[in-house]
């Protein structure tokens, strides 16, 4: 078994990321996006700095124009993206789409797609979910055959950067019932293409996300990834892969605002101590400690799991999302308390780590999800 | 081919030919452990008979060197070597409180002549020893223990009572702290020493535990003679060699939640019990409070191997022990709870023909011992937060 540490280019990776990401897309430039009402809610100059600094094309193989540098090294940058909650469209494009791509796209599509993604001149998003609970089986968008192509119709919620990604990857029912595995298909839809209809909303975390509705939309049969129907497979991957980030992004997170609320209960005075000296807030800190140390090892499984396509990479993942998210969770609220009344206040950032949590907890299963999915795979 | 690869075909072999068929079961009860020692009987020949083996390679105490008896493997042979054992589920062939925390000391401070003369007879399984660090006055305050050696020459003569010391009555010697300089500040006038348990004046009492067995003791000690050839390390400098084998203690305690090889787990004992339905344990909230648990113990396994990984690599956190201790710890009381209540009033059987010797309630009561022997689960939140986080 490989040993659960970084080797020496993904440690420059990490480096690499922690630099750049700390100086080019810290908080305060998430604070200024909600403040400013930006229309796009992430900057254009930084997704082109990331694309220079090769961030974007870490998951894409070299002949295409990207760095190669795989799910473990893709984890260095989502975690450093939580812990500065960096806006852009890492997940929704360089993680979630270029994953679907290379799981279930062709050689003729990867070739096609991936050096303008690596380059940055297009974002793709994912559009998987029909209701607010995360259920990538529970699929009512239908795909029908029609005229020498297809023609899509239903409703996406939650569609992270669907409102300025160029084109969307979209899980539909060719055949089956609504919460059947087998039938379901994915496809390459073209955000502007007639019938399809995008409407931005604004989530808690200032993010960008929006539900995307198919009216009677054509679709040409070279815009199918893989075969009709049987995508299942590749559509479990896919959210593997990003629930593997996502679960990375969660453990940068909560390490920031773990530490965050260490320095401020070693400044903090009240009854003329130190915040620091009560032992009711050490044990406390101390048990967040020791989690935080689980979610570091259960994400690097996750990572390194994926890229030995090791068999039971699914479970990994599982426990990865599901240990990130009950952590996270305790360590946002763990901050927003020992802060006190500063911890409530808009101008303090530890309330916009909170919303963020949440937002990427949710995004493609929960703790509750992911316990449940662990504990099937596991046979019980 | 790589040396390792040979080395693993090697082992495997010979544990093929060497491991008798009766120890390549799970172990059960303490009992069916092999501690050793003058006053121990073998529960079956082949339980001699494997110890005998393994100790003839010095595989007693793998990572040791040859010349004090030892295995003398590197790290990585010695992983392959317990995934080897793992493979076949074989048993340890020793329980040693020598080989995992007096032996280790001793190699890292003590004499030559200590080395030559406790070391041997550790990997053998011929001498069996136990720990005098408590007092009655000196728990998680470890450091203000009273029991006072004072100086007669070439030799100390003790006088102090130890508390809570495991298997005092089956031991063959004692490592124990003592006070050599009540003047010092309370950590800096503490020495390590040895000396046989028949030592005149060296006395034992059983405390019953809650989980109705006697596995530790009050020692008294009375005017017990102990040679100053006998203190381990420098006088003096016994906290710092303690602390060194508290380290050693605590990532082994904190080891006792994990599911060894071979067992069931905890999940695949909850199916047994409960049954499914629908492919799902058919008890709903149960099974919530499994997966909750698993997850943890999964996560938990993951991190003792990254923190042995990171070790080895030279990088990772130093007070990673405390962290390892609680964790595994307070793991392992959760897993004993869902143990006794997935088997619901079997969990609870104490004797008789169908209680399987009352083994789940008594490993329940058993593991409440975990948080608290080899320094609490309070005092290792002390450390992390003190030393690891700053917090004071
Ligand atoms: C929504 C809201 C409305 C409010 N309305 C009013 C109002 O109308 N009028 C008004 O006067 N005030 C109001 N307050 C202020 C409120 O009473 C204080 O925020 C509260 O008393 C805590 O004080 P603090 O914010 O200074 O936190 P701190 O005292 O700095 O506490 C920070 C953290 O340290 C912990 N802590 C502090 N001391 C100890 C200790 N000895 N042992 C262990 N832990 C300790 C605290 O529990 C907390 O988790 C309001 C606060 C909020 C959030
Ligand atoms: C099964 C078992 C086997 C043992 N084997 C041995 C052995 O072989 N040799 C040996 O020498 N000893 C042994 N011990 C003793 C063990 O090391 C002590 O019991 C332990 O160090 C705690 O000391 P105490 O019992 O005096 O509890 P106390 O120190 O009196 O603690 C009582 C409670 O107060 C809490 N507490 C104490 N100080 C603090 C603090 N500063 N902050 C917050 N909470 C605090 C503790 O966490 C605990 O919950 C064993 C104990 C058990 C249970």
């Amino acid at each position: 078994m490989a040993a659960l540490v970084l080797n020496e280019e993904q440690q420059m990776l990490k480096d690499a990321a922690k630099r750049f990401l700390s100086e080019s897309a810290p908080v305060s430039q998430l604070r200024a996006l909600r403040d400013n009402r930006d229309e796009t809610g992430f900057s254009r100059e930084l997704w082109q700095s990331m694309v220079e600094m090769g961030f974007v094309g870490t998951l894409i193989p070299e002949a295409l124009g990207g760095a190669q540098f795989g799910y473990v090294g893709m984890g260095q940058v989502s975690e450093q993206a939580g812990r500065n909650l960096s806006a852009s469209p890492l997940i929704s494009t360089a993680i979630g789409g270029v994953a679907a791509l290379l799981l279930a796209g062709s050689s003729e599509q990867q070739q096609a797609l991936l050096p303008q993604v690596a380059e940055g001149s297009l974002l793709l998003a994912l559009a998987i979910d029909e209701a607010p609970r995360h259920a990538p089986n529970r699929v009512a968008t239908r795909l029908q055959v029609a005229d020498g192509g297809y023609l899509l119709n239903g409703r996406k919620t939650f569609v992270v950067d669907g409102h300025v990604a160029d084109k969307l990857i979209v899980s539909a029912r060719s055949e089956g019932a609504e919460a059947d595995q087998a039938g379901i298909s994915l496809l390459l839809v073209d955000r502007n293409a007639p019938g399809v209809n995008v409407e931005r909303i604004i989530m808690a975390d200032s993010r960008n996300a929006a539900i995307v509705s198919f009216d009677n939309v054509k679709v040409a049969s070279g815009d199918l990834l893989g075969e009709a129907g049987n995508a299942w497979a590749a559509l479990e991957l896919t959210l593997d892969v990003v629930n593997a980030q996502l679960a990375g992004e969660l453990l940068g997170l909560s390490l920031e605002v773990f530490e965050r609320t260490v320095a401020y209960l070693q400044e903090r005075k009240q009854f003329g101590v130190t915040l620091s000296t009560f032992q009711a807030l050490q044990h406390r800190c101390a048990h967040l400690f020791s989690e935080l140390e689980l979610v570091k090892s259960a994400v690097l499984k996750a990572q390194m799991a994926l890229d030995a396509g090791d068999a039971e990479a699914a479970q990994w993942v599982s426990l990865a999302k599901a240990k990130a998210c009950e952590v996270a969770e305790l360590a946002t609220n763990e901050a927003v308390q020992m802060h006190g009344g500063m911890g409530m206040t808009d101008e303090f950032d530890i309330g916009l780590f909170m919303k963020r949590a949440r937002s990427v907890q949710t995004l493609f299963g929960d703790y509750r999800y992911h316990a449940n999915r662990f504990a099937a795979l596991r046979g019980y | 081919m790589a040396d390792l690869d040979v080395f693993r075909q090697q082992t495997r072999a010979w544990l093929e030919e060497n491991c008798p068929q009766s120890m390549r079961t799970p172990q059960r009860a303490d009992n069916d452990a092999c501690w050793g020692g003058r006053k121990f009987t073998f529960a079956s020949e082949d339980q001699k008979l494997w110890l005998e083996r393994m100790a003839a390679r010095g595989w007693t105490a793998p990572d040791w060197p040859t010349e004090y008896g030892g295995g003398g493997l590197s790290q990585q042979e010695h992983k392959v070597l317990r995934e080897e054992m793992a493979r076949i589920n074989a048993r340890p062939p020793l329980s040693s409180f020598g080989v995992w925390m007096i032996g280790p000391a001793i190699l890292k401070v003590g004499s030559e002549e200590l080395k030559r003369q406790h070391l041997p007879p550790i990997v053998r399984g011929e001498i069996r020893w136990c720990q005098g660090y408590s007092e009655p006055g000196a728990g998680s305050d470890l450091a203000g223990l009273q029991t006072r050696a004072e100086d007669h020459g070439d030799h100390f003569i003790v006088n102090g009572q130890k508390i809570w010391t495991s298997y005092a009555d089956k031991a063959d010697w004692m490592f124990c702290l003592v006070r050599t300089n009540p003047d010092a500040k309370k950590q800096l006038g503490i020495s390590l020493v040895l000396f046989d348990m028949t030592t005149p004046g060296v006395s034992t009492r059983p405390i019953k535990l809650i989980s109705g067995s006697s596995p530790f003791c009050e020692t008294f000690l009375d005017n017990v003679r102990v040679e100053k050839s006998q203190v381990v390390g420098e006088i003096n400098a016994g906290w710092t060699i303690a602390k060194y084998l508290l380290t050693h203690e605590r990532e082994m305690i904190g080891g006792m939640g994990r599911t060894a090889a071979g067992q069931k787990t905890l999940p695949q004992i909850a199916v047994d019990a409960v049954g499914l339905e629908d492919g799902k344990l058919a008890d709903g909230m149960l099974r919530g409070e499994l997966a909750t648990w698993d997850l943890d113990a999964a996560a938990f396994a993951l991190t003792a191997e990254r923190v042995l990984d990171e070790a080895k690599a030279g990088q990772g956190v130093g007070a990673a022990s405390a962290m390892l201790k609680y964790y595994g710890t307070e793991l392992n009381k959760r897993r004993q709870e869902l143990m006794v209540a997935l088997h619901g009033s079997d969990g609870l059987l104490w004797e008789g023909e169908a209680s399987r010797e009352g083994a789940i309630a008594r490993n329940w009561l058993r593991s409440k011992g975990n948080s608290i022997e080899g320094g609490t689960t309070e005092v290792q939140l002390n450390v992390i937060a003190r030393n690891i986080l700053g917090l004071q």
